[in-house]
């Protein structure tokens, strides 16, 4: 299984001293954690992709290169790409070229995006959003698996004898998954295609990402890609760990009280209650955390999130500290001993050229 | 069984809008065989807020949303200020999922000191409702202070008419499951399909 964490990346004042990070510290903050997650010991760190303020990071494959240069063994990845107002010819290009770059060590999450104005600011409509999402997808796939592409399609001028370069990395295209937080048309595309499905399993009740899981679940199997229990799964969560819990509680509360989401509403007890939200000792994020195998059945990728609603760099690398000493191997431990044999690991490039090189020999 | 929601947004305790409501289901009763189940929205105002601010219902508050999507029929009563609906009662129809009301047999009711508020019906509860794309039946009731006291016979054959009418919308309408994209998913052949031209070039 793997662990790491996903930032959305926003720019947000501190509501305990009013210091509000600039676009310069938060870009820095966002690599300083992605180096810090390898140093503890997680695989996988994610970055969101956004196109307005308050949110810094509209290039990932450029932030996630950098951090590539200065990592070895980190897994970079997305949370989420946007199919719906990305060129998927620029998608296919970007994340070549970071595979070729980072060794490998890259796959990537689609998701629609559900910032209306963005839309029109790339030339698309939010209202094509589900039809974007499957021609764009549909056309990523045929650029980085066929070597000469003829195509067209509703959103983009047809393309004649185009050849996406750089090809992907020994021939193996990035892993990908399909993110979505209400649509049973994406749990389905994930499902025909055999992709992974991630659920971000933030901010809601657990209730409503488990109908999307098992939607895809069950699809999985339909399309003949392996048993319903086989699919590839990933979840988010989000934690807040002081050694003791009284702390955590006392110091994330007006973070939590003045978040962007869900800030001014419900009170931190009944959101934690209510949603995946941790706020307490490790040992409670580790109890939390393997519920969640419970309600969605063996999964791949626990992916956290640490660092949002203005909390400081120097808080969000001690909660890295604390989920690389105390959560992580507890839950490796954990999770692997409850793992059916039959359920496989995510799929990485290895894995996925491993795989290619024996269908290639049969 | 058939089963009526009753939607009453009065604030006050006891309230002029909850007596409307009751009376409007009773009315409704003496036509059709009906379960109802009440929801006053006063308990659930904070958590109606928290819905708005979050995007999704803690667990009393979904509670009172599945009875009335579940429901075969809808009674619904504000109190009327401003001349409109309260914000209360906007709110709560405003975090129901969309289509939630389609073809819902629904009944209007509202009340107000005088007589004078009771075109709020019709220019704001009954668009509202229009554009939920709900059934609303042709009388909706509106009970000011004074037809709580007096000869006058007119509330009392108003709120008969009017649960007259919901019952005759509920009886002649059997209830039918909405479709839902998680119990019967659209193949991706045919999402594929939309597009026509999706599909590499051959």
């Amino acid at each position: 299984m793997q662990f790491g964490i996903f930032t959305v990346g926003d720019v947000t004042t501190d509501p305990t001293t009013g210091t509000t990070p600039t676009e310069a510290e938060r870009i820095q903050g966002m690599v300083t954690i992605a180096l810090k997650a390898e140093e503890v010991g997680l695989d996988v760190f994610a970055t969101g992709e956004h196109h307005n303020p308050p949110f810094v990071p509209s290039s990932p494959t450029t932030m996630l290169g950098y951090v590539a240069a200065r990592t070895e063994r980190l897994i970079l990845s997305t949370s989420t790409t946007l199919i719906t107002t990305n060129d998927p010819v620029k998608i296919a290009e970007d994340f070549a070229m970071l595979q070729h770059l980072a060794g490998g060590r890259v796959d990537l999450m689609m998701g629609r995006g559900n910032t209306g104005p963005v839309y029109p600011w790339f030339g698309k409509d939010i209202r094509d959003g589900i039809d974007l999402a499957i021609e764009n997808y549909a056309l990523l796939r045929g650029l980085w698996r066929e070597d000469v592409v003829d195509w067209e399609g509703r959103f983009r001028t047809p393309l004649r004898s185009f050849t996406s370069t750089p090809r992907p990395l020994d021939g193996v295209p990035p892993f990908v998954w399909h993110g979505s937080i209400r649509s049973p048309e994406i749990a389905e595309q994930a499902a025909y295609y055999g992709d992974g499905f991630f659920a971000n399993n933030i901010f809601w009740p657990r209730e409503h990402f488990i109908r999307l899981v098992n939607l895809y679940r069950a699809r999985f199997e339909h399309y003949g890609h392996g048993k319903a229990e086989q699919a590839i799964v990933g979840l988010g969560g989000q934690v807040f760990m002081r050694k003791n819990s009284q702390d955590a509680v006392r110091e994330f509360r007006p973070y939590f009280d003045n978040a962007p989401v869900y800030g001014h509403g419900p009170s931190l007890e009944d959101f934690t209650d209510q949603t995946p939200l941790t706020v307490g000792s490790p040992q409670e994020v580790i109890d939390k955390t393997l519920t969640f195998r419970d309600s969605f059945g063996d999964y791949q990728r626990q992916l956290f999130l640490v660092d949002h609603a203005g909390l400081p760099l120097k808080t969000v690398l001690e909660q890295l500290d604390l989920l690389g000493e105390e959560v992580i191997p507890v839950l490796r431990k954990e999770f692997a001993a409850l793992r059916p044999a039959n359920v496989p690991e995510a799929p990485t490039h290895q894995s996925l050229l491993a795989a290619s090189t024996v269908q290639a020999a049969r | 069984m058939t089963t009526i929601a009753v939607v009453s947004a009065g604030l006050s305790e006891p309230s002029s809008t909850r007596l409307l409501a009751d009376r409007l289901a009773a009315a409704v009763q003496r036509e059709a065989q009906a379960e109802v189940r009440v929801i006053n929205l006063r308990e659930h105002a904070h958590d109606i807020a928290d819905n708005l601010l979050t995007g999704f219902p803690p667990p009393a508050l979904r509670t009172a949303i599945d009875t009335v999507v579940e429901a075969d029929a809808l009674i619904a009563v504000s109190p009327i200020f401003n001349a409109s609906y309260s914000g209360l009662f906007k709110s709560f129809f405003d975090v129901l999922e969309p289509d939630s009301l389609a073809g819902k047999p629904v009944l209007l009711g509202a009340t107000g000191g005088t007589a004078r508020h009771s075109l709020a019906l019709e220019h704001a509860l009954r668009p509202m409702f229009a554009y939920l794309r709900a059934t609303v039946a042709p009388t909706a009731v509106f009970a000011a202070t004074e037809d709580w006291g007096g000869d006058d016979q007119g509330l009392a054959d108003r709120v008969a008419s009017a649960g007259r009418e919901l019952a005759d919308l509920v009886n002649g309408k059997p209830s039918r499951p909405r479709p839902n994209g998680f119990d019967d998913p659209i193949p991706f052949e045919q999402l594929l399909g939309r597009g026509e031209l999706t599909r590499p070039a051959d």
